[in-house]
């Protein structure tokens, strides 16, 4: 047996769905205003923060949840959540690595996120999320030299509250759809970035996120904001222990560039999928949204999805600033029971905006996947470009794969390309590949790698190889 | 508006002679539609043309009572010169004359269905509101192995007579095994504010072959939505174009079920709007079987603030596995006020398919201008020559030479 092999099958069980043995705070059970109430307190938030959230319960309570996707999920009941779990030895806040609880660490040690900066070769910054706390931030003195702050949003409220003031909020607002209010109302911790003016950011930020309390929902916030001629890349990582029940997880992350300013947010998820008969696994309901606010300014999504019972989510762009520029790049698998309904919203209102949107999905087993995409030119967007191409691969006649992009130009100076293909892999193809000595199963995922390689390409390093490797993993045992 | 639909409907049965059965199920339909209403976008399929807004802005009130008991003259210089053709003509949506001269009597049969209320595939409100007002219904079956000499040309003509009147018209045809039937609708209207329900129910069997060219060119400020339900069976062909032209608001929404082995369907469709206008085509071809094709081509251009919506949807079902599905759909946007939206759909079951969709929107390209203006053409003359050429591609895919021609010389499409 080959290496490859070998790592594949000791990847082949989902290797994340461990679950860390830890005390646990947690809010009382339920949704209301005491529970809000408990969470900022806990946090020490000023008033204009509770009041923030106290805003979005009203509104939340007005929503009705939305029906229209397309992977049905049976009813969430609200109020059998906790909607705050953290260790408990994160109560009063260690002030280093050294005093943070050995079982913290070790659990990031295996889901093979090292701490200790002095382990790290690679230069990523990282904000682990366990639950809904921010357990540690690296490299962030490195970081504050250079005037960047990175750092868990409940401290940034706290300690630069003009800033978390004038922009959160601002691109979600907390009257927006269902799950983003709830969100806005609950929302527990997260990452906030900020590149002050004409700041390279020198390393890849980061933020890993974990469930590991049961019954609880994770609602994170993440808020980046690159200022003036600046540029950020930022990623993201998930995983969740395995468990029978569904889990809520309803982050929402809100990018704001400025003029000339460059985001790169990029996503690897692989939340805990369910097992083989559909059982568990998480509900990734994410709300994610840039808002390309100044002008010149560039916001790119790179998305790998992999994980999750249901995804449903569409990062977006409002390229409101003049030559802004939008991309949006995916890669989403689903096998067995999993569903996805994925995609992208580009609305251009400034002059000369482009976007972009590369999107491929990859259906096994018994699985749905939807692209569902809006591009929306609006009558002033003079001289608009948008090219999407959305490529769906199907294996096996159990699964389904689907495409509704939804196609608004109201500018004649602008134009608009789409382009969507539905196919399988070829035997030809696998033909070609078995002749020359690979298996059925490599030959697939040699196949899918090069279906999916226009994405991976935008990935930065560490998480192409991971991703990668993920791909396959996704697949394995729906070929033949 | 319930009251007056109550009451229309009453005056609407007063005048057939219906079973008491029959009058049981079309007011059920009625009672369906009453409580629907008409479709506005918060349903997904309207959601680009809110028909209830727009009759409200464009009509008002509408009344749904005719009165069919005098018949109207039918006016013989409007029929189409120099193509010989079969006729059945409609006036203010009462049914004037039906005429298969150039056919063999015994292959063709048309039924009256008006006192039997069939079943349509319980689909909108707007089928339910068809359901229950039409009046008269005719059933045309082509027998077995005959194929019609010369084409069928339906004139639905409206008139002065009527406004703010909502018409509901339904036919149904069957076609038996190898038999074919040319059809042409071809809607002149001199009226206003009315709104036009016309449903359509195509049954194909083995080998027949439909072809439904759809003519809405003559300008008029009327509200229109038609449907048509086509069921295909083995070998069998549809083929149906449409131009949307004329009307104030015209939606036009095709339902394909291709149920046996090798059936195919094309669609192909031009918009050309000026002014308000606010038109739409819907597809769904569903593939339910293997070895189905499909083939959808849609072109626009757009000037003024008209505004065109494509919805295309190909299903394919995890049965029908070689399954051909294409889409394409096209727009020129001429003016600044212009707005094209389109829903390309795709939902696919199966994995031994070959399917695809393209769309794309845009300007006059501007090189293209250029070119033929340094060959000495003048602006105006370049741009129609370019316009032409976008929509020929389409009249091109029309695959009857006869009818071709006609569309051809009707909407001034040079070669």
């Amino acid at each position: 047996m080959d290496n490859r092999q070998k790592e594949i099958d000791n990847l082949k069980d989902y290797k994340y769905g461990f679950t860390t043995d830890i005390e646990n705070t947690r809010a009382p059970k339920g949704l209301n205003e005491d529970v809000i109430k408990f969470i900022s307190n806990i946090k020490k938030e000023p008033r204009w923060m509770l009041e923030f959230r106290l805003k979005a319960f009203e509104r939340f309570k007005q929503l009705k949840e939305p029906g229209w996707q397309k992977p049905k999920y049976p009813k969430i009941d609200y109020q059998d959540l906790y909607y705050y779990s953290a260790p408990k030895s994160m109560k009063d806040k260690p002030k280093n690595l050294d005093d943070l609880d050995p079982k913290l660490l070790e659990t990031y040690k295996k889901l093979g996120i090292p701490l200790q900066e002095q382990k790290r070769l690679n230069g990523i910054a990282v904000d682990a999320v366990f639950d809904s706390v921010s357990v540690a931030t690296t490299f962030r003195e490195e970081l504050t030299k250079q005037g960047i702050i990175f750092c868990p949003i409940s401290e940034a409220i706290q300690n630069h509250p003009e800033l978390v003031k004038k922009y959160l909020g601002s691109v979600i607002p907390v009257t927006d759809h269902f799950f983003a209010t709830l969100n806005s109302a609950v929302f527990t911790d997260g990452s906030f970035a900020y590149i002050p003016e004409n700041v390279r950011c020198p390393m890849e930020l980061s933020t890993y996120f974990r469930i590991n309390a049961s019954n609880t929902g994770q609602f994170e916030r993440t808020l980046i904001v690159a200022d003036k001629g600046s540029y950020v890349s930022y990623l993201e990582g998930c995983t969740a222990p395995m468990r029978d029940e569904n889990q809520l997880h309803a982050a929402n992350v809100e990018l704001v560039a400025l003029d000339d300013a460059e985001i790169k947010y990029s996503t690897v998820q692989n939340w805990y999928p369910g097992d083989k008969d559909g059982k568990g696994g998480i509900y990734n309901f994410v709300t994610k949204r840039g808002l390309c606010k100044g002008k010149n300014s560039k916001i790119s999504w790179t998305q790998v999805e992999t994980g999750s019972a249901i995804t449903w989510k569409y990062p977006s762009c409002i390229l409101k600033g003049d030559n802004s520029v939008g991309e949006f790049y995916s890669i989403a698998i689903t096998n067995n029971h999993q569903k996805a309904d994925t995609g992208t919203k580009m609305i251009h209102l400034g002059k000369n905006t482009k976007s972009k949107i590369i999107s491929k999905g990859i259906s096994a087993g018994f699985s749905d996947m939807t692209y569902r995409g809006l591009v929306d030119i609006s009558s002033k967007a003079a001289n608009s470009n948008n090219y999407t191409q959305c490529d769906s691969l199907l294996m096996g006649n159990k699964c389904g794969a689907h495409t509704v992009p939804y196609i608004k130009n109201k500018n004649s100076e602008s134009n608009i390309a789409h382009e969507a293909t539905t196919s399988k892999i070829s035997e030809e193809q696998l033909h070609y590949c078995q002749q020359r000595g690979l298996s059925a199963e490599e030959a697939v995922g040699l196949i899918v790698n090069g279906f999916c390689k226009e994405v991976l390409q935008q990935l930065p390093m560490e998480f192409a190889v991971e991703a990668q490797k993920l791909v396959g993993i996704s697949l394995e045992g729906s070929v033949g | 508006m319930k009251e007056q639909l109550q009451k229309d409907f009453d005056n609407t049965i007063r005048n057939l002679t219906l079973s008491q059965k029959d009058i049981e199920i079309k007011k059920f339909y009625l009672d369906n539609f009453i409580n629907k209403g008409f479709p506005n976008r918060k349903e997904e399929d309207w959601k680009f043309s809110d028909l209830n807004q727009i009759i409200k802005k464009n009509i008002g009130e509408l009344s749904f009572y005719s009165d069919y008991t005098s018949t109207n003259k039918v006016d013989t210089s409007a029929f189409v010169d120099g193509l010989e053709h079969n006729k059945i003509v409609f006036i203010n949506g009462r049914i004037e004359k039906i005429d298969f001269d150039y056919e063999k009597k015994d292959q063709i049969e048309i039924i009256d269905q008006s006192e039997t209320i069939n079943k349509f595939n319980n689909y909108n409100a707007l089928s339910d509101l068809n359901s229950a007002f039409t009046n008269k219904s005719f059933k045309i079956v082509v027998k077995e192995g005959y194929q019609l000499t010369k084409p069928l040309i339906i004139y639905h003509t409206t008139n002065s007579k009527i406004w703010s009147k909502n018409i509901n018209l339904r036919l149904n045809f069957e076609l038996y095994e190898n038999s074919s039937l040319r059809l042409i609708d071809l809607f002149r209207d001199t009226s206003e504010k009315n709104f036009l329900n016309i449903f359509y129910n195509f049954d194909l069997k083995e080998n027949s072959i439909l072809k439904n060219y759809k003519v809405d060119k003559f300008e008029n400020k009327n509200i229109k939505y038609s449907f048509n339900n086509i069921e295909q069976e083995k070998n069998s062909i549809s083929e149906t174009f449409i131009l949307s032209s004329g009307s104030n608001f015209c939606k036009n929404e095709i339902n394909c079920n291709l149920n046996g082995e090798y059936s195919s369907a094309f669609v192909s469709g031009i918009f050309s709007l000026n002014n308000n206008k606010h038109h739409e085509i819907r597809t769904i071809v569903n593939h339910l079987t293997e070895n189905t094709k499909s083939y959808q081509l849609i072109k626009s251009v757009l000037e003024d603030s008209s505004k065109a919506v494509y919805q295309g949807k190909i299903f394919v079902n995890s049965k029908a596995q070689k399954t051909d599905g294409y889409q394409l759909s096209k727009a020129i946007l001429l003016n600044k006020d212009s707005e094209f939206n389109a829903k390309p759909e795709l939902e696919i079951y199966a994995d031994d398919v070959k399917c695809s969709h393209g769309s794309a929107s845009g300007s006059l390209n501007e090189d293209s201008i250029f070119y033929l203006m340094s060959r000495g053409l003048n602006y105006q003359q370049s741009r129609e020559l370019l316009i032409n050429g976008f929509l020929l591609d389409v009249v091109e895919k029309i695959t009857d030479p006869e009818v071709k021609n006609l569309i051809k010389n009707m909407i001034g499409i040079k070669e």
